[in-house]
């Protein structure tokens, strides 16, 4: 009897073993398909130039506390251009509440940016990937994408495509901080 | 004694399955249906009739499932089933390799119609990454391993407590055998040379003789096995970015970027990219077969590449400190590799983008006043001529294209650019206006006292790189040495073993090996050559 025992403990070790590598390779697997950045993870930390503000710096790190919306854009993308005016309607309204609007452009060509920006009279901080570092580390398609960051540093919404001026408000009131 | 054991005849007790008792070979009366024997044939001899405890025990879920993957059969149907899925696969390129713009959904369908509707629906598109084909090979590496376990370790049992003096059973009902009536002393003295020359290993007792040979080759299966699960783990590993890395990077001449898989670890500039075609009239013999050929046959591609480490930890977004770490041409085949990574030569956009742009400016009697460069990447928001003169960029456009909007850009890279000019005199807010697209510049102005014109144009080419790291290839070695040595081991050498046994009036001899009995009967003809034996015969040919 102690022998059958024994060979049950054994025969469950390794059926055990071989199960939870097999469920370990489907983890791993599967986590492959998933975004890089989801909702609920954690915004990756990012410095950009402002070309707003010369000499002036934006790192995602200083903006805790507030409410963040970070927004994929290109001057080649007529989608990203039509939900600006929304973006600076609501900017104007929120800022004061604890809402930041960050325009993260992939362009690569500074001029192309401050003409669209300077023509529309923008006024949310603007600031250029211009290597493409931060689409990657976000893992940007398409464009234009928006990521609604919690006052914690907390992805709470992912936008893949082009907003309305209601959802963007919506969105915007997700993010607010409570105070 | 215990419900689980039996007790043989010869004083051995055997676990509970066992078909033929581990030390004299007596089949176990009523265990012999599980290996199919009766008392006409041959005994079966697989695994040396030792207890596959899967064979018996089939009581909790533990046992069943094990009972399950220990089967033969089980193993087999998983791995027919996995063959065919795997050449279903083939049969429509997968997804990342469909090489086309359209989403999955569509690609397959207009590509090839109904059968590639069916394909995507059933989800062929991305077969060997789904979680059905995955749990297909694991299975079979979990059959791998439990059958092998369940096999090894009773036939190695069997083996090593196998005893010197045989049940008379086990000697006759062997496949080839011979009998004698007496056996003299110089003749047994003989044998027992012959069996030494041949390399057999001889224990004696009482008078029974016990000659074996090669046992190691009946583990050339389980050695085999150890390379496969070797090579299944090697597979498992391919999908860590530590061990395994396959990416993609477009680098334009003189641009530095980030080399994707890499962690952000490590920058690659394309200092130039240099190509070459076949020249139609360097040979004769090749020139019908080149001139046939619209566009023109590359000859080389090659990227002067540096490969820069970041400084320090910075943050993502933030122009990094490089250091330069290895500098050279990569080619096709030629790889420039460092720490673990290479980068291949495998795209190319030649002379796609343009780089830079001069115009001429004429003033008044196509005067000459002035010249500046338009870089593409560097778009200068307004350039200032010697005479005072401004030329001022009111719009930019690098991938220049009509919409029902006017002129828009397609991309961001500067493939067909188009450019707004004003040039003002001095001091003026409003100047003339020129449109440059396609080469040219065209006034915009009813009336021009300036002129503008191209001078020069730089085209650059885009070098596309392969990234590549592959920790995994030492593993896959191991695994296929071990393979290869399993294969060998069992495939080149027989196990091979002869039992003299003196019974009441005769001597019997039995034989058995792994395989080849051709070779075992002439060996033994050989053995026993000149004594009193019979003709060695094959038992089973008789049936």
């Amino acid at each position: 009897m102690h022998k059958k025992k024994k060979r049950l403990i054994i025969r469950t070790v390794i059926l055990s073993v071989l199960v939870l590598t097999l469920i370990g390779v489907l983890y791993v697997n599967f986590s492959k398909e998933r975004p890089v950045v989801a909702e609920g993870d954690e915004a990756p930390n990012f410095k950009l130039k402002r070309l707003d503000a010369e000499g002036e710096t934006i790192e995602l790190k200083d903006l805790e506390g507030k409410g963040v919306m970070l927004n994929f854009w290109a001057t080649y993308c007529e989608p990203c251009k039509e939900e600006m005016p929304y973006m600076d309607e609501l900017y104007k309204e929120y800022k004061d509440k604890g809402i930041e609007i960050v325009a993260i452009s992939v362009d690569s060509n500074e001029f192309v940016i401050n003409n669209f920006y300077n023509k529309l009279g923008l006024t949310f901080p603007s600031v250029h990937d211009k290597n493409g570092t931060v689409m990657e580390a976000y893992d940007i398609v398409p464009l234009p994408t928006s990521f609604f960051v919690n006052p914690d540093g907390t992805i709470e919404r992912v936008v893949k495509g082009a907003l309305t001026l209601e959802r963007l408000e919506g969105y915007l009131q997700e993010i607010q901080p409570t105070s | 004694m215990s419900v689980n054991t039996i007790k043989c005849e010869c004083g051995h007790i055997n676990h509970e399955g066992t078909v033929l008792c581990e030390a004299c070979g007596k089949p176990i009366q009523g265990n012999q249906h599980l290996d199919g024997n009766d008392d006409q044939k041959v005994l079966e001899m697989r695994y040396d009739g030792s207890a596959r405890r899967s064979k018996t025990y089939k009581r909790t879920f533990i046992d069943k499932t094990w009972a399950f993957f220990s089967s033969v059969k089980v193993g087999v149907w998983l791995i027919v089933i996995t063959l065919i899925f795997s050449a279903l696969g083939t049969i429509y390129p997968q997804e990342p390799f469909k090489n086309s713009p359209l989403p999955a959904s569509q690609f397959y369908e207009t590509e090839y119609g109904i059968t590639g509707k069916i394909f995507y629906q059933l989800g062929f598109h991305n077969m060997y990454d789904s979680w059905w084909y995955i749990i297909l090979v694991a299975l079979i590496g979990i059959s791998l391993v439990i059958c092998s376990l369940d096999r090894y370790i009773p036939l190695r049992r069997a083996l090593k407590n196998q005893k010197i003096k045989r049940h008379p059973t086990f000697v006759k009902r062997q496949r080839v055998v011979s009998s004698a009536d007496k056996l003299s002393d110089e003749n047994y003295q003989m044998i027992k040379e012959r069996l030494e020359k041949k390399r057999y290993k001889i224990k004696e007792e009482d008078g029974h003789l016990f000659a074996e040979k090669n046992r190691f080759s009946r583990w050339g299966p389980y050695v085999n096995h150890i390379g496969l699960i070797i090579i299944l783990v090697a597979a498992i590993l391919r999908m860590f970015h530590v061990m395994h890395v396959d990416d993609y990077v477009w680098v334009r001449e003189g641009e530095t970027r980030v080399i994707p898989g890499t962690g952000h670890e490590y920058y690659v500039k394309n200092e130039k990219f240099s190509f070459d075609f076949f020249d139609p009239n360097e040979d004769e013999r090749f020139r019908e077969a080149l001139e046939k050929n619209e566009a023109p046959i590359p000859k080389d591609f090659q990227t002067d590449a540096v490969i820069y480490k970041v400084v320090g930890d910075p943050v993502i977004g933030e122009e990094p400190e490089l250091e330069e770490i290895k500098r050279g041409e990569i080619r096709v085949n030629e790889p420039l590799s460092f720490n673990g990574y290479s980068l291949y030569q495998a795209g190319n956009q030649m002379e796609s983008e343009y780089d830079s742009i001069s115009f001429k400016v004429n003033g008044e009697n196509d005067q000459e006043i002035g010249e500046f460069k338009f870089e593409t990447d560097e778009a200068p928001y307004q350039v200032e001529l010697d005479d005072g003169t401004v030329v001022r960029v009111d719009d930019y456009y690098p991938q220049l294209e009509f919409t029902d909007n006017g002129p828009s850009s397609f991309s961001k890279f500067p493939r067909n650019p188009g450019i707004i000019f004003s040039v003002l005199k001095e001091g003026e807010e409003e100047g003339e206006r020129f449109f440059y697209l396609a080469e040219e510049v065209i006034g915009l102005s009813e009336e021009n006292t300036f002129s503008m014109s191209v001078s020069d144009i730089d085209k650059r080419s885009a070098s596309g790189l392969t990234v590549k790291k592959d920790n995994t290839l030492p593993f896959f070695l191991v695994g296929a040495i071990i393979f290869m040595i399993g294969v060998v081991q069992g495939l080149y050498w027989y196990h091979r073993r002869i039992w003299i046994h003196p019974a009441e009036n005769e001597y019997l001899v039995g034989s058995h090996t792994n395989k080849n009995w051709f070779g075992m009967k002439k060996e033994l003809d050989e053995i026993f050559e000149g004594t009193e034996f019979n003709e060695f015969k094959d038992q089973s040919e008789l049936k």
